[in-house]
């Protein structure tokens, strides 16, 4: 049977891993290929990269290091950030991506989601999606679909949208809990077990994770597909390793 | 001096492919190219592909690749990955129904979709991820590749060989697929060796020097 992923996710600034809390206080983390490297030897079994350079004039850095990252590691890496047309996910593919991850682009024209997909095969198309919760106390939960890191309201309801998206040739989803991220009080599984039911693709958890036991409550109680975390392996409070170990006592089926 | 054909149809990820290639062949030169007379004149062949099928079809058709791949399967070892593995079936459900190359005789079918009813082990298509294959027959490929290794996998359709002796390896998502076949001089993958850490690179080398006369 298929095994439950873990995917670290890695920020990429000016070709060189970062870790800040929220965009802020941002501290050189390493060479991405070292940072590959050392996850890829724990068993990780995908890689994300977010690109969070701001200039685009820095754009060839990201494709000289997703070449590079790709030369020497042999598992699946996605690469998410700033992704806009066709032209962007081509240049990824090329340099040595997997999937690209398309997050703005895709709620200003879900019909480019369409167009990549069929040119470029829905698996590798990965919408991220930005939730937050926008009901009032005491109202029934409802989530709505968020961009430019949180800070942008879309109005669109994120359990209708992940469908449309999904219809529209999204491969994978990415969903991002805005309320829960940098927490580390754990992912928000209302959210990715109503997304996670609304669609047929895999489901990938993020935002929030701060234990072990999060990651499995995303897998058990949020029904998905694979996990992502980015602080709990890069301020090595765990490993990869250890992260299956303890899903694996747990009863959960995971690549050792 | 020994050489691989990546066959560059225009579609997908060849970089990673090739670059796998690269380094188990120690010997060999890896050459990606279009041109069907540039790739007869490798010694083994790859045929990689993502996408779609009726789109890959039409791109082998017009490159004239499609009489390239049938001429050289009569005697060059020869590999199929993920839809290059799809299209050496005879049929493709998807896009409709396509006729496909026919190296190995049966078609390619969907997965059923998940019912929408939240049911807990409902099956996600694609199927995306590492998953176990069975190696249901020997095969020099398999040398040194444990039984049930994890590979990594992603498509929404897959094999139904006709002749049950063509299945090389077989992988259970909701019911058992093929997941590997092969007959004489032609083998062939579902899932990614190249994205599939040392023992995707293991079956990789093993190409390489695959002698299937």
């Amino acid at each position: 049977m298929l095994a439950k992923r873990i995917i670290p996710c890695l920020d990429i600034d000016r070709g060189r891993v970062v870790k800040g809390i929220k965009f802020e206080d941002v501290q050189d983390a390493g060479d991405p290929v070292e940072v590959a490297r050392k996850y890829d030897a724990q068993g990780a079994d995908e890689l994300v990269f977010l690109d969070i350079t701001a200039s685009v004039d820095d754009r060839p850095t990201l494709f000289q290091t997703v070449e590079a990252v790709a030369r020497q590691i042999y598992i699946p890496l996605t690469v998410g950030g700033g992704v806009r047309n066709c032209a962007d996910v081509r240049a990824l593919l090329s340099a040595g991506a997997d999937k690209v991850s398309i997050n703005t682009a895709a709620v200003d024209n879900p019909d480019f989601v369409s167009e990549a997909g069929g040119r470029y095969g829905v698996q590798c198309i990965v919408v991220a999606i930005d939730a937050k919760r926008v009901n009032k106390k005491k109202e029934p939960v409802r989530w709505e679909v968020f961009t430019h890191g949180g800070r942008k309201s879309t109005g669109l309801d994120a359990i209708e949208w992940a469908r449309t998206i999904v219809q529209k040739g999204a491969g994978e989803l990415l969903v991002t809990s805005i309320d829960r991220d940098g927490t580390k009080g754990g992912y928000d599984n209302e959210l990715l077990r109503a997304i996670s039911d609304a669609v047929s693709v895999p489901v990938i958890a993020s935002g929030g994770v701060g234990t072990l036991e999060h990651l499995y409550d995303g897998f058990h109680d949020g029904g998905v597909d694979a996990v992502l975390a980015a602080s709990i392996f890069h301020q090595g409070t765990y490993s990869v390793g250890e992260a299956k170990q303890f899903l694996t006592d747990k009863g959960l089926l995971v690549r050792r | 001096m020994a050489s691989i054909g990546v066959i560059d149809y225009g579609m997908g990820n060849l970089h990673s492919l090739g670059k796998a290639l690269e380094r188990v062949s120690d010997s060999g030169r890896v050459i990606i190219s279009y041109d069907p007379n540039e790739l007869l004149k490798c010694d083994r062949l790859v045929l990689p592909g993502v996408g779609g099928v009726r789109e890959c079809m039409k791109e082998l058709q017009r490159l004239e690749l499609n009489e390239m791949v049938a001429e050289a399967a009569r005697s060059k070892p020869m590999l199929g990955v993920c839809l290059g593995m799809q299209v050496m079936l005879e049929w493709s459900d998807e896009n409709g129904g396509v006729p496909a190359l026919g190296l190995f005789p049966g078609r390619v079918t969907r997965f059923p979709d998940p019912p929408e009813d939240g049911s807990p082990n409902r099956l996600k298509v694609p199927h995306m991820g590492w998953n176990r294959v069975r190696q249901v027959q020997q095969h020099p490929l398999w040398r040194g590749v444990p039984d049930q290794t994890w590979f990594y996998f992603v498509h929404s359709y897959h094999a139904v060989p006709t002749n049950p002796a063509h299945i090389m390896g077989s992988t259970d998502y909701g019911a058992s697929f093929a997941s590997a076949i092969a007959r004489d001089n032609i083998a062939a993958f579902q899932f990614h060796p190249e994205k599939s850490q040392n023992y995707g690179m293991m079956l990789l080398a093993n190409f390489t020097q695959w002698d299937p006369a």
